[in-house]
């Protein structure tokens, strides 16, 4: 214990496991956030049977499937980017990640044209339509808007992400050695991709 | 020279963190600053300012209270007052607490490591903290009004009301972020960061109940998030959510709420239980008794308190069978709790014991707990809950159980590791004056409530008959009492940070645990070198000794 030690200073630290543990932990908070509405979902739904079933008519199926192929797609692309990044294909790893990106902006574009499509019918909340509607109708609804919206939100956070991610991939700051950070970001994609795996069968296939 | 040279210089030894200098000077060095202990200092500063408004909050609906009738407000202005007070003390004080405050500051060196395992999002969870607390203030401030809901935002009340609800919510929001963060940090912390030897059972005590805590942090607060977040787009968008009259469902509002708010009382109270299981053998100087049972008992608190959220609504025709299990597992917690408590007295027994003003504190929470955590098996009976369901009895428990036991572990901690955080002695003789003064004013105050909730005085009443006058009068008067200890503290606390003797032996009490093994104030890094640990974190051979010749045999 010598006390003329020059000043370590800020000591550096690095724990790729501790960032993956960091990670997951706050995946489980973000599946917890999603929990409280699904365990909404499931109340209304058992409470409310027949008019979930009437309401889930006015979805577009096929919007929907095509949504979710998307975003297996876009899954897939992220997880092969850090496959590329782990060996040292730098470029193929921001591209891969560039098509995640662009997977997902097509994501929400095509969420866009299905709400519009919505609030021009007057289905939306406050919507004079909407309001005319059985109240399992309406709570449909207000789920529907309310857990794709914050989906969305996900989407949305995601691609701000992969974006940074990408940024950093190309200046090097993420490489062959120290790509935990692609890792994280692929994690959470992953959970936005699961969420939308649980949402599409309770809202557009339960017709 | 630099300034950290010439630190080294005078101390013999490299520069405190009070005293070192990073890359930023000034008062960036310390909110820009991912050192542990300075956030620790941070949010004992930002707390204790939100705690004080809180106070003067309570402070001010007690002296409504003193006589039927209007006295110093109207009935609207008490309606906010109670809502605020709710809301900044368990949001800003009672949660955060003591993981915010002593949890960032001696997690990391009690578990032998250099700081917490994500340094930036630590301070990113004060900052969130504070823009919580800022918002909390701004709805009072705002036109439209404060927040009048109660701190639970029951709808459709909440839906309704026009005061400012939203920027409440919204703050709420945010502060459940923030311990979110805290919580990931401590759990990773305590997974990566044990220093070598430092094996699960030679962890200190506290370490297992915050890392109890961070668990329950990180899984129950996600849901009282989504919960506020969806009166806040109900309230905003008019989506059909909880509102009847859109065939919503209130009374699944309230089960969401509880979901989180019950573990959150957990939140509040294991970490101040952490605390005493440390402070007790210091000051009695023996081993603690039943180390793992204390150490389980947290686990089995946070799993047993997260599966009882309903019995905060009995009254609202639930099912028996929901009734029946609800009741039974509120009563099983008592449990581990009692295990706990036994423990403590346990050691205290044939220990030589040093009657310290951090001793003292804890000595006052087993007392005022065992009557909070008594009376809440009391409230877990269906019966009697009918009875005293929503009344003052209520608020007399929970008082009792998170001002008298996390608030009494709270200053228990300040007066244990104030010597160790600042390099600095209180006035150790006004310390004990204050103590009683808190604890004589406490029992002054929250008793009678327990009286008249069981006569069926209501809480939240801004008015009451002429029957319950001389209890509300007992209890007013016990607030000042209380009052005037807190402020002597906080003038104790403030005088001695600055002007209070100095300290720069290690080890003032007499400690085994590794806070006491380093420089006080620590040094940036806390240690030289990476202890490594041999042995159990409580090791008092002598009493021990004693004890087993003159109890045992």
């Amino acid at each position: 214990m010598s006390s003329t030690e020059p000043i370590a200073g800020t000591h550096v630290h690095r724990d790729d496991v501790g960032s993956r543990m960091g990670m997951w932990l706050f995946l489980f908070t973000e599946l917890i956030l999603f929990g409280g509405m699904f365990l909404l979902y499931s109340v209304y739904r058992f409470q409310y049977a027949d008019e979930f079933h009437l309401a889930a008519k006015e979805l577009n199926t096929i919007m929907g499937a095509l949504n979710t192929a998307v975003l297996l797609t876009s899954s897939m692309t992220i997880a092969l980017s850090i496959v590329a990044i782990q060996r040292g294909q730098k470029d193929l790893s921001v591209i891969l990640q560039i098509i995640t990106i662009v997977l997902a902006l097509f994501f929400l574009v095509n969420k866009y044209f299905e709400w519009t499509a919505k609030f021009h019918h007057g289905i939306y909340p406050g919507g004079e339509e909407l309001l005319a509607k059985s109240s399992g109708e309406i709570l449909f609804f207000g789920l529907y808007y309310v857990m794709t919206g914050l989906h969305g939100v996900h989407v949305v956070i995601g691609m701000f992400l992969i974006a940074v991610m990408t940024r950093q991939t190309r200046t090097g700051t993420i490489n062959k050695d120290s790509y935990v950070r692609l890792e994280n970001a692929g994690l959470y994609w992953h959970l936005v991709d699961i969420i939308w795996i649980f949402l599409f069968p309770l809202f557009y296939l339960i017709t | 020279m630099t300034a950290n040279e010439a630190a080294i210089k005078t101390n013999g030894h490299e520069p405190s963190y009070l005293e070192y200098k990073g890359k930023h000077t000034g008062i960036l060095g310390w909110i820009l600053s991912t050192d542990h202990k300075r956030i620790g200092l941070l949010y004992l500063i930002s707390l204790s300012l939100f705690f004080l408004v809180g106070v003067t909050f309570g402070f001010l609906m007690r002296l409504e209270l003193i006589a039927p009738g209007r006295t110093i407000m109207d009935a609207q202005t008490y309606n906010s007052f109670f809502t605020l007070h709710g809301v900044i003390m368990i949001f800003l004080f009672v949660i955060p607490g003591i993981p915010a405050v002593f949890g960032n500051f001696f997690l990391p060196i009690l578990i032998g490591a250099k700081d917490v395992a994500f340094p930036r999002i630590n301070l990113m969870s004060w900052y969130l903290y504070v823009i919580g607390g800022l918002l909390a203030v701004v709805a009072i401030l705002l036109p439209g009004g404060p927040t009048d809901t109660g701190w639970t935002f029951y709808v459709p009340y909440s839906i309704r009301t026009n005061t400012n609800v939203m920027i409440a919510l919204f703050a709420a929001f945010i502060l459940g972020f923030s311990s979110i963060l805290t919580g990931l940090n401590f759990v990773t912390t305590v997974h990566r960061l044990r220093a070598p030897g430092m094996t699960w059972f030679k962890m200190p005590l506290s370490i297992w109940s915050l890392y109890a805590t961070a668990w329950v942090q990180v899984l129950a607060t996600p849901i009282i998030g989504i919960t506020l977040l969806l009166v806040a787009v109900e309230r905003w968008l008019g989506v059909g959510i909880f509102d009847p009259a859109l065939g919503g469902d209130p009374v699944l509002y309230q089960h969401l709420f509880w979901i989180y708010s019950h573990p959150a009382v957990y939140i509040m109270i294991l970490p101040a239980m952490g605390v005493v299981s440390e402070i007790i053998p210091v000051f009695a100087r023996r081993t603690i008794f039943g180390y793992k049972f204390i150490a389980f008992s947290s686990i089995a608190i946070a799993l047993f308190g997260s599966l009882v959220w309903a019995h905060h609504m009995f009254t609202v025709g639930m099912s028996d069978t929901g009734q029946f299990i609800f009741s039974l597992l509120t009563m099983l917690v008592a449990i581990p709790s009692a295990i706990k408590v036994f423990n403590w007295v346990a050691t205290l027994y044939k220990g030589s014991i040093d009657l310290s003003t951090p001793l003292l504190f804890v000595l006052a929470f087993i007392f005022l707990f065992t009557i909070g955590g008594l009376t809440g098996v009391m409230q877990g009976v269906l019966s009697i809950d009918i009875q005293i369901h929503d009344t003052s009895f209520i608020v007399a428990h929970f008082h009792y159980v998170m001002f008298g036991g996390t608030g009494f572990g709270f200053f228990a901690a300040m007066h244990y590791w104030f010597p160790k955080m600042f390099g600095r002695m209180y006035n150790r003789k006004l310390a004990k004056t204050y103590f009683w003064l808190l604890f004589v004013g406490f029992n002054f105050l929250y008793f009678p409530m327990f009286i008249m909730g069981w006569l069926g005085m209501p809480r939240r009443y801004y008015d009451y008959l002429p029957e319950f006058h001389s209890y509300h009068l007992i209890s007013t008067i016990g607030s000042w009492i209380l009052v005037a200890g807190v402020l002597l503290m906080v003038y104790n606390m403030y005088h001695s940070v600055r002007k209070g003797k100095i300290v720069t032996e290690k080890n003032i009490w007499g400690g085994e645990t590794l806070e006491w093994q380093i420089e006080t104030p620590p040094i940036h890094e806390n240690f030289y070198d990476i202890p490594v640990i041999e042995t159990d974190p409580y090791q008092y051979k002598m009493n021990d000794e004693k004890f087993e010749k003159e109890v045992i045999s």
